[in-house]
C-alpha cells in the first residue's frame, strides 16, 4: 500500500520555464483552474435567465451569495461592505476546491499550505494595511486592550500582539489539517479494504463491506467538514478584518 | 533506545492533546444541548456557534496531528 500522503503529491503537467525559474502548470493548477470555472458556471448559469421565483441553480447561486453577504454585514458591520468581495472570493474558493478535492481521483488543491497560507497571509497584510490606511497611527491601540488595570498593561500587549501575530497561521492550519486528515482517514479505510480482499479472498471481500461503509459515512463527514471549513476560514477572516474597520468594538 | 523508536514514541506523545480537544468538545456540546433544552427557540443561532466552535476546537487536535506528521515524515 503506497502512503496514505502520496495523494498529494504535485507534479508538474507541463513545464513553462520562465526567467530562470519552472512556472510549471502542475495538477494543483488543473484542480484550482476546474475548481474556479466550476465557481464561474455555477454563478454565470445561475444568474443568466435571472426569474423572481428562482430554479435550482439560480436559489444555490442566491443562498451563497446571501449567506456571505449576512457574514459580512453581522461579522464587519456596515463599514466593512468593501470587503464583501474579497470574502465571497475566498469562501467560494475555498468551498469550491474543498467540494472539489472530495471527488474521487481529483487533487485537492486546499490541501496544501501554501494555497491556505497565501490566502490568510494576504487576509492578515490587509488587516494591517487596511486598519493604517483608515485609522492611522491610532489602529496601533488594538494591541491595547480596554478596561484592564494599570499594572497588567505591560504583559497584556506583548499577549496581544503574539496572538496577532499567530493569526494566519492558526487559519491556514487550520484549513489545511483539516483537508489532510480528512483525505488521509478515507486513504487509510480505502486501504483496509484492498488488504481484506488480499488477504482473504473471497471472504475478505464481503468482510472489506465494513470498512467500506465507514468510508461511506466518512465522505458524508467530509463533506460537512469541507462546507464548515469554508465557513470557517471566511468568518475567521471576517473577524480579524473587523479590526481594521473598528478599532474600538 | 535507536531513533525509529524514539520517533514512534514521539508522535505518540504528539497526539496526547486530543485528550483535551476530547474533553472541550464532551463541555461544547454538553452546552450546546443544554441551552437548547432550556431555550429551544434559540436554537438556529446556538447551531452556527455550535458548528462554529466544533470547529475551532477541532482545529487544535488536527494541530497535533500536523506535529506528528511532521515528526513522523520530516525526521
Amino acid at each position: 500500500m503506497e502512503s496514505p500522503l502520496a495523494q498529494f503529491a504535485i507534479h508538474p503537467l507541463f513545464h513553462l520555464p520562465m526567467a530562470g525559474y519552472d512556472l510549471a502548470f502542475t495538477n494543483s493548477s488543473l484542480a484550482m483552474l476546474l475548481a474556479f470555472l466550476a465557481t464561474v458556471v455555477v454563478f454565470m448559469v445561475g444568474t443568466r435567465k435571472a426569474a423572481v421565483v428562482p430554479g435550482t441553480l439560480q436559489s444555490v447561486a442566491e443562498s451563497i451569495y446571501q449567506f456571505v453577504e449576512t457574514m459580512v454585514e453581522d461579522n464587519i458591520g456596515h463599514g466593512g461592505r468593501h470587503f464583501f468581495p474579497l470574502i465571497f472570493a475566498i469562501f467560494t474558493m475555498v468551498l469550491f476546491g474543498n467540494i472539489f478535492g472530495l471527488i474521487p481521483t481529483n487533487f485537492t488543491f486546499t490541501s496544501h499550505i501554501v494555497v491556505t497560507g497565501a490566502i490568510a497571509l494576504f487576509v492578515f497584510c490587509l488587516v494591517i494595511v487596511a486598519g493604517v490606511a483608515r485609522n492611522g497611527l491610532h489602529w496601533f491601540s488594538i494591541f491595547m486592550p480596554s478596561g484592564v488595570p494599570a499594572y497588567i498593561i505591560p504583559l497584556m500587549i506583548p499577549i496581544e500582539i503574539i496572538s496577532f501575530l499567530s493569526r494566519p497561521l492558526s487559519l491556514s492550519v487550520r484549513l489545511f489539517a483539516n483537508m489532510l486528515a480528512g483525505h488521509v482517514i478515507l486513504h487509510v479505510f480505502a486501504g483496509f479494504c484492498v488488504l481484506l480482499a488480499g488477504l482473504l479472498g473471497g471472504f475478505g471481500i464481503i468482510l472489506s463491506l465494513l470498512p467500506l461503509s465507514v468510508n461511506v459515512a466518512f465522505m458524508g463527514l467530509e463533506l460537512l467538514v469541507a462546507c464548515l471549513q469554508a465557513y470557517i476560514f471566511a468568518i475567521m477572516s471576517c473577524i480579524y478584518l473587523r479590526d481594521a474597520v473598528d478599532v474600538h468594538h | 533506545m535507536d531513533h525509529d523508536s524514539a520517533k514512534l514514541i514521539a508522535v505518540a506523545i504528539a497526539v496526547l492533546p486530543l485528550l483535551g480537544v476530547g474533553i472541550g468538545l464532551g463541555h461544547l456540546f454538553a452546552a450546546w444541548i443544554g441551552a437548547v433544552g432550556r431555550n429551544p427557540e434559540a436554537a438556529p443561532t446556538l447551531r452556527s456557534l455550535g458548528f462554529l466552535f466544533f470547529a475551532l476546537t477541532e482545529a487544535i487536535g488536527l494541530f497535533a496531528l500536523v506535529i506528528a506528521f511532521m515528526i513522523l515524515f520530516v525526521f
